[in-house]
C-alpha cells in the first residue's frame, strides 16, 4: 500500500515539476563559461560582470523579443579540463541556446568540437585565430585576430626601423596561438627573433628570462601573455636596464596590468580596441557612442573599477546574440545562428562586424587602435 | 658568458633563492618543534602581504607592515589553538592532511576578503624602474631590501634560539618532548609559539617581496612548494641551512634559463628535490644520523 502511494506521489510530483516548465514566453537559457577566478580573472571578472549587467538591463526591458534571458555563469578557473566539463553540463543538462566565452584561447579550443557537435552557438571571448580558423559551423569569436595585431605591432616596428626583438610569451592558449603567429609572420616583416622564451603563468620574478633577452641584443621586446606576470615581465626589463620599446600583445587591455607594473609601464606600446580611449576619440568616429554608453553603465556599476577591453568582449558576445535572436525572428538555434553568421555592419566594443560563412570572426586590423601608457593611463601612441 | 651576464643572473638567483629560504624557515621552525610539515605555511607569506596592502592605504608603510606581521602572527597562533592543539598523539600523515585543508581554507577566505585581483605593495626606495647599476650589473633597491632583511632575520632568529631562554625551551622541545615537559616547560605553549614565529616572518617575507613580483590570494601554493624543496634540499629542521639551500636553488634556477628554455625553470627545482629525496634524504646539510632518529 505503501508502495502504491509513493508512486501516485511521486507521478504527481512529476506532472507539477513539467508543468512548471511551461510558462508564457519561454525564458532564452544563455551559458556563459568564464574566468572569474584564477590567473585570467581580469579578463573573467569583468566579463561576468558585464554580462550579469547586460542581463539584468535586459529582461528589465522585457527580455529579447519578450522572452525573458536566463543566465549560467560558470567559473572556469582559466582550466580547459573544468571548461570542457561546464561545456558538456550546459549543452546535455542545461540545453543552453548559446555559451558565451570562455575568456581564455586554451579553454576555448578544448570545448570548439564539444560546441560544434552539440550544436550549441557558441561565442567566445578569447582572441586565438585558431578558434575560427578552421571554420567551425557554430563556432564565433568576438576579440579581434591575434594575427591582425601581431601585423599592426610589425607595422609600428617598420615605422621604428626595430628588425631585432626579444620574444617572451605566457604558456597558456593565447601565449602559444600569439607565439605561432609571430614566428610566422615574422620572415616577411624583416623581423628576426633573437631571444625566444616562454615563461610560466605563475611566475613570480622574470630577471633572469629578460637578462637573456637583453644579452642576445634584442633593439625590442614583444611581451605576448594575458596573465599579471606579463607586468612582471615589464618591471624586470626595465630594472635591468633595458632601454628598448617594450610592445604588449591586446591582453594588457587592463588597466590592473599597467597598475602592476607601476612605472615601468610608461611607454608600452600595444594595439587593442578603441574602448580603453572611448572619451578623447573624435566625435566621427562610429564606434564612439556604443563604446561611451558601455563604459558609463559598466563604470557606474562597478563602482571603482575601469572598464577594459576583455568586458567589451563579453559586451559584444551577449549583443551579437541578442541581435542574432532579434534578427531572425525566432528563439530556434539554426535560425538564430544564421542570423549571426549574416550579420554585418555590426557596430560593437572591439570594433565592427561583419560575418560571413568563412569569416566567423568579423573583423580586420582597423579594429586595432595602437595605444600607449601614458601618466599611468591608457592613451592613444602618436608616431 | 661573460662576468657581467654571470653576476646579473646569480643577482636573479638571489632574489628569488631568499624568498624560498624565509618560507623554508617557516618549514623548519614549525617541523622543529612539532614535527609537522606545515603546508599552510605558504599562505601566511600570502595574507601577510595582503594584508600589508590594504593597511598599507590608511597607515604608512612602516607601520602597515608591523601591524600586518602582527595580525598574521595572531592568526597563526589561532590556527593552532583551534585545530591542532587539541589533537591528541596524531600521526604525521593526518597532520599534513589537516595542514593542507587549512591551506585550502585561508585561500578560500582570502579569495572572498580581497577578491581575485592581485595586489602588490609600493617600492620601499624608488619605482619599478629605479636600479642601482653597480659595475655591469643591475639591482632594484628592493632586492637589497629583501637580502637585508633576511639576513637580519636569519641572525635574530639564530641568536633567539641559541641565546635567549624562550629559543632554548623551543630546542628542548623539539629536541625530546617529554623530557622538555618534565623539566615544566609547557610543551604545548611552545607549539603555538613556534606557529606564531614561523606566521610572522613568513608574514614578513610576503611583505617584502611583494613590491617585485605581486600576491594574490592563490600565490601561497608555489611558494610553499618551492619552499618546502628548500627545507629538505639543506636538511629538515635546520633553519640556517635552509638559507643557503634557498640561495643555491634560486641560482640554479637562474642559470638553468641561460642553457634551457624558460619554461623548464620549475622542473629544475622538481627534479631537484626528488634527486634529494631519493640519494639523501636527510639534506645537503642535515646530519643522516639525526635524520634517522627523527620521525619523518
Amino acid at each position: 500500500m505503501r508502495g502504491k502511494i509513493g508512486v501516485i506521489i511521486g507521478i504527481v510530483a512529476f506532472a507539477l515539476f513539467l508543468g512548471a516548465g511551461v510558462q508564457a514566453a519561454e525564458p532564452i537559457r544563455v551559458g556563459a563559461i568564464l574566468a572569474v577566478t584564477g590567473g585570467a580573472s581580469f579578463l573573467g571578472g569583468p566579463e561576468s560582470r558585464t554580462l550579469e549587467m547586460l542581463v539584468e538591463d535586459t529582461n528589465a526591458k522585457g527580455g529579447i523579443d519578450g522572452h525573458k534571458v536566463e543566465l549560467f555563469i560558470m567559473n572556469s578557473e582559466g582550466s580547459p579540463e573544468k571548461a570542457v566539463s561546464f561545456a558538456k553540463q550546459l549543452i546535455e543538462e542545461k540545453k543552453v541556446l548559446a555559451i558565451l566565452g570562455p575568456s581564455t584561447s586554451g579553454e576555448t579550443m578544448a570545448i570548439k568540437k564539444i560546441a560544434d557537435d552539440g550544436q550549441t552557438i557558441l561565442l567566445s571571448c578569447a582572441a586565438a585565430e585558431v578558434i575560427v580558423n578552421p571554420v567551425a559551423k557554430w563556432v564565433f569569436k568576438t576579440p579581434q585576430k591575434d594575427s591582425d595585431a601581431v601585423q599592426a605591432i610589425f607595422n609600428q616596428m617598420g615605422r621604428m626601423k626595430i628588425t631585432k626583438i626579444g620574444l617572451l610569451s605566457g604558456n597558456t592558449g593565447f601565449g602559444k596561438a600569439g607565439k605561432g603567429q609571430i614566428e610566422k609572420l615574422a620572415p616577411e616583416n624583416g623581423i628576426t627573433i633573437v631571444a625566444n622564451e616562454v615563461y610560466d603563468k605563475a611566475s613570480t620574478d622574470l630577471t633572469a628570462e629578460v637578462t637573456k633577452v637583453k644579452a642576445a641584443g634584442a633593439e625590442a621586446i614583444l611581451n605576448w601573455s594575458i596573465v599579471p606576470a606579463q607586468s612582471i615581465v615589464i618591471k624586470n626589463a626595465r630594472q635591468i636596464g633595458f632601454k628598448g620599446p617594450i610592445f604588449q600583445s591586446h591582453g594588457f587591455g587592463n588597466i590592473k596590468y599597467v597598475e602592476a607594473a607601476g612605472a615601468a609601464a610608461e611607454g608600452v606600446i600595444f594595439p587593442a580596441g578603441r574602448l580603453l580611449v572611448a572619451d578623447i576619440l573624435p566625435v566621427t568616429n562610429p564606434q564612439r557612442a556604443v563604446l561611451i554608453n558601455y563604459k558609463r553603465n559598466y563604470e557606474t556599476r562597478c563602482v571603482g573599477e575601469e572598464c577594459s577591453t576583455f568586458g567589451g568582449h563579453a559586451y559584444d558576445a551577449f549583443m551579437i546574440l541578442k541581435a542574432g535572436i532579434e534578427k531572425s525572428g525566432s528563439t530556434h538555434r539554426e535560425k538564430v545562428r544564421d542570423a549571426i553568421e549574416n550579420l554585418k555592419g555590426f557596430v560593437g566594443t572591439g570594433g565592427i562586424f561583419n560575418f560571413s560563412p568563412t569569416d566567423h570572426n568579423g573583423l580586420g586590423i582597423d579594429a586595432f587602435e595602437l595605444l600607449t601608457v601614458k601618466n599611468g593611463k591608457f592613451d592613444i601612441y602618436n608616431k | 658568458m661573460n662576468l657581467d651576464l654571470f653576476l646579473q643572473y646569480v643577482v636573479a638567483g638571489v632574489t628569488y633563492g631568499t624568498i624560498y629560504g624565509i618560507v623554508a624557515m617557516g618549514f623548519n621552525i614549525i617541523y622543529n618543534t612539532t614535527g609537522i610539515i606545515n603546508f599552510a605555511q605558504g599562505e601566511f607569506v600570502m595574507l601577510g602581504g595582503m594584508t600589508a596592502v590594504t593597511l598599507a592605504r590608511v597607515l604608512p608603510l612602516p607601520a602597515a607592515i608591523l601591524v600586518a606581521v602582527l595580525v598574521t602572527t595572531v592568526v597563526g597562533a589561532l590556527i593552532e589553538i583551534l585545530f591542532i592543539r587539541w589533537l591528541r598523539h596524531p600521526s604525521v600523515l593526518r597532520m599534513i592532511v589537516i595542514t593542507i585543508g587549512l591551506s585550502i581554507l585561508i585561500r578560500e577566505v582570502a579569495l572572498h576578503i580581497w577578491g581575485e585581483g592581485v595586489r602588490a605593495l609600493p617600492y620601499f626606495t624608488g619605482t619599478s624602474v629605479t636600479s642601482i647599476r653597480l659595475g655591469g650589473v643591475y639591482i632594484s633597491p628592493q632586492v637589497l631590501w629583501v637580502v637585508g632583511i633576511s639576513a637580519v632575520v636569519v641572525a635574530i632568529l639564530g641568536g633567539f634560539f641559541r641565546y635567549t631562554l624562550l629559543g632554548m625551551q623551543m630546542r628542548a622541545c623539539a629536541a625530546n618532548r617529554d623530557a622538555a615537559r618534565l623539566c615544566g616547560i609547557s610543551a604545548k605553549n611552545m607549539v603555538t609559539l613556534s606557529f606564531m614565529l614561523s606566521a610572522g616572518i613568513g608574514a614578513l617575507g610576503g611583505c617584502i617581496v611583494s613590491p617585485i613580483t605581486y600576491v594574490q590570494y592563490d600565490s601561497g601554493v608555489p611558494l610553499a612548494i618551492k619552499g618546502f624543496t628548500v627545507a629538505i634540499l639543506g636538511g629538515l629542521g635546520n633553519s640556517a641551512a635552509s638559507a643557503g639551500a634557498g640561495m643555491l636553488l634560486g641560482i640554479l634556477e637562474s642559470f638553468s634559463v641561460s642553457v634551457l628554455p624558460a619554461a623548464y625553470k620549475d622542473v629544475i627545482s622538481v627534479a631537484i628535490l626528488l634527486a634529494i629525496l631519493f640519494v639523501r634524504p636527510s639534506g645537503l646539510f642535515g646530519s643522516a644520523e639525526v635524520a634517522r632518529l627523527k620521525e619523518f
